[in-house]
């Protein structure tokens, strides 16, 4: 640790100001007023040709009380983050630690599981994934050797949710990476010391590498969550892009889109996103809040 | 009998992370190999080699619609890309600078402020932004794209440099002020170079995620000539079933392209980013 903190010699007030600049007007214009402006929107009738007319809470009255879109499509984004976001950490830990014993060729592997994550987020894996689970693709050809008769996944609304969640999963790569690196840190002598102690594999894991993973843990599962309730292209694309057929794709993202920007009910819209805002804010705080009975920071001395 | 267990399970480990990696990177091969084959084969053909090669998928493909060529749409997308990269490389390192090494009035409450637009979603801000783009007539152009980057919104990366700037040691610093340095000079002359690293993740981060910012592009380009690569695949791909896929999976691997060059060539730059700072 270095110990970089010591009494400022002199303050740059007028320097500091003009280096941050840029980014003061990018958080007034892009960031505050626009949430701000929002929150407002959010409480009038607004569809861009006419002023915005103050309604009050009735777009909320509305959402919670009369939409089953919003409540489906809320379901469904709910569906979504809670299967995708564990399994992928659990594959990206799993890989993590067969990787980690000092394998040959580790550069080559790393580098294999990282592609999905690298090329997942385009449109043109979105349409892959579409045409590889098709009722006639490879995936259910894969199943029929073992005999299993795949669905229709994407026709059926049904199992759209399953290719979207699989898409999620498949870039477990970045994931995986950041494990490595903690794995990495985690001195070798506490595994021999657990060793001597007659630690088996399983014992080690839980008491050794996931106590001293658990600060990247925190940070992965955090952002996991954060994006995947933003997940759009996948289900635009993989779906119909109306969040057909029958709503199976209408994701949160997807309906805040298509309430803004198709039926220009810009008010609505602004709610939706509030209401998204709070929503993900709800999460992260569960998740902060949990963090001190599972979170273990190196230096703090953990008691048994 | 240790030893031999022992390569009896490492053996077993080596053929389980082969095996899942062959299934990770097989859609993507699938996309190659169909990517050559004749449109009447592509479905009934599923072996990854191609009995039938061609190259007429690349030919009709680039060819794109309405009259707009595919090399538009790479130029498009490549534009703003760039712009993009250099936006955030010099707005985020100037943030960046003044929060790791000025001292300044209200710098914990701006910190603080800059950490949580991390978490933001885009959505909350969404609607007032294309407001504001609209009212500057700017619907159809590509400042909405490119702008916030040179506005440093994108915090995730100053982030990313605050923390990289406390690494280097300050003695090189005091040493330049006593040499008579101006904080400029410093920013320019000490940081920016030590700063390489990090100034590369984020170039390279930054190209990637504007090459498939779909959402952002999607709702401020509707005009043909101003679509970008990944507008015009959406275009080309017709959800109700009657698109030309051979052409469609060709301009899908050459959209794939750039990126997995960069990734290519970068790659160190990538992995050590990821693992320190755990980027997507």
């Amino acid at each position: 640790m270095r110990t970089s903190r010591r009494p400022p010699i002199h303050t740059h007030n007028r320097t500091a100001y003009a280096f941050l600049l840029p980014w003061l007007i990018g958080f007034f214009c892009l960031t505050l007023g626009p949430m701000l402006g929002s929150l407002y929107l959010s409480l009038t009738k607004y569809n861009l040709l006419r002023s915005p007319q103050w309604i009050g809470f009735a777009n909320f009255k509305q959402i919670f009380t009369d939409d089953a879109t919003f409540t489906h499509s809320l379901k469904l984004t709910f569906t979504y983050v809670l299967l995708s976001v564990p399994l992928r950490l659990v594959f990206a830990l799993l890989v993590a630690l067969a990787l980690n014993k000092g394998i040959r060729a580790l550069g080559i592997y790393r580098t294999v599981y990282y592609i999905p994550s690298l090329l997942g987020g385009s449109v043109a894996i979105s349409i892959v994934w579409r045409q590889i689970f098709d009722s006639e693709g490879i995936v259910n050809a894969f199943l029929g050797w073992f005999g299993i008769d795949g669905p229709a996944w994407i026709a059926h609304p049904d199992y759209l949710i399953y290719p979207i969640v699989t898409l999620s999963v498949w870039q477990f790569g970045s994931a995986m990476v950041i494990f490595l690196a903690g794995l990495k840190q985690i001195p070798a002598d506490l595994y021999e010391a657990s060793q001597v102690d007659g630690a088996g594999k399983i014992r080690q894991f839980f008491r050794i590498s996931l106590p001293m993973l658990s600060p990247v843990l925190f940070f992965n599962l955090i952002m996991s969550i954060i994006n995947s309730f933003q997940a759009f292209t996948p289900a635009y694309v993989i779906g119909d892009g109306h969040g057909g057929p029958l709503d199976a794709s209408m994701f949160y993202t997807l309906y805040l889109y298509l309430k803004g920007f198709s039926y220009f009910d810009m008010g609505y819209a602004s709610a939706l996103a509030w209401i998204m805002l709070l929503i993900i804010a709800a999460f992260t705080g569960i998740v902060f809040a949990t963090s001190r009975y599972w979170v273990f920071y190196g230096d703090s001395k953990e008691g048994r | 009998m240790p030893t031999l267990k022992r390569t009896y399970s490492q053996a077993l480990r080596h053929a389980v992370i082969i095996l899942v990696g062959v299934a990770m990177i097989y859609p993507v091969l699938w996309l190659l190999a169909s990517s050559f084959k004749t449109n009447q084969t592509i479905f009934t053909d599923t072996g990854l080699w191609p009995h039938s090669f061609t190259l007429d998928n690349y030919r009709n493909g680039w060819k794109g619609f309405q009259g707009v060529s595919f090399s538009r749409f790479f130029g498009n997308s490549a534009l703003i890309s760039v712009l993009s990269v250099l936006g955030n490389v010099v707005t985020c390192s100037l943030a960046a600078y003044a929060f790791a090494r000025l001292e300044f009035k209200f710098k914990k409450v701006w910190f603080a402020l800059m950490l949580v637009t991390i978490m933001l979603p885009y959505h909350v801000t969404l609607v007032p932004q294309y407001i504001i783009f609209s009212e500057l007539h700017w619907i159809n152009t590509y400042y909405p794209l490119f702008l916030p980057k040179w506005l440093a919104h994108d915090s995730f990366f100053i982030l990313l440099m605050v923390q990289f700037i406390r690494g280097i040691p300050r003695e090189l610093d005091e040493s330049a002020t006593i040499d008579g340095c101006g904080q400029g000079k410093l920013y320019l002359r000490i940081i920016l170079p030590l700063l390489a690293p990090a100034l590369i993740t984020t170039a390279i981060f930054t190209f990637i995620w504007s090459w498939d910012d779909f959402f952002s592009q999607m709702i401020y380009l509707s005009d043909i000539k101003l679509f970008t690569v990944q507008l015009g695949i959406r275009a080309l791909f017709d959800p109700s079933g009657s698109s030309d896929w051979g052409a469609l999976l060709a301009i899908s691997v050459l959209s794939l392209l750039p990126i997995t060059l960069i990734f290519l060539v970068f790659q160190r730059y990538f992995l050590d980013g990821i693992a320190t700072t755990g980027l997507k």
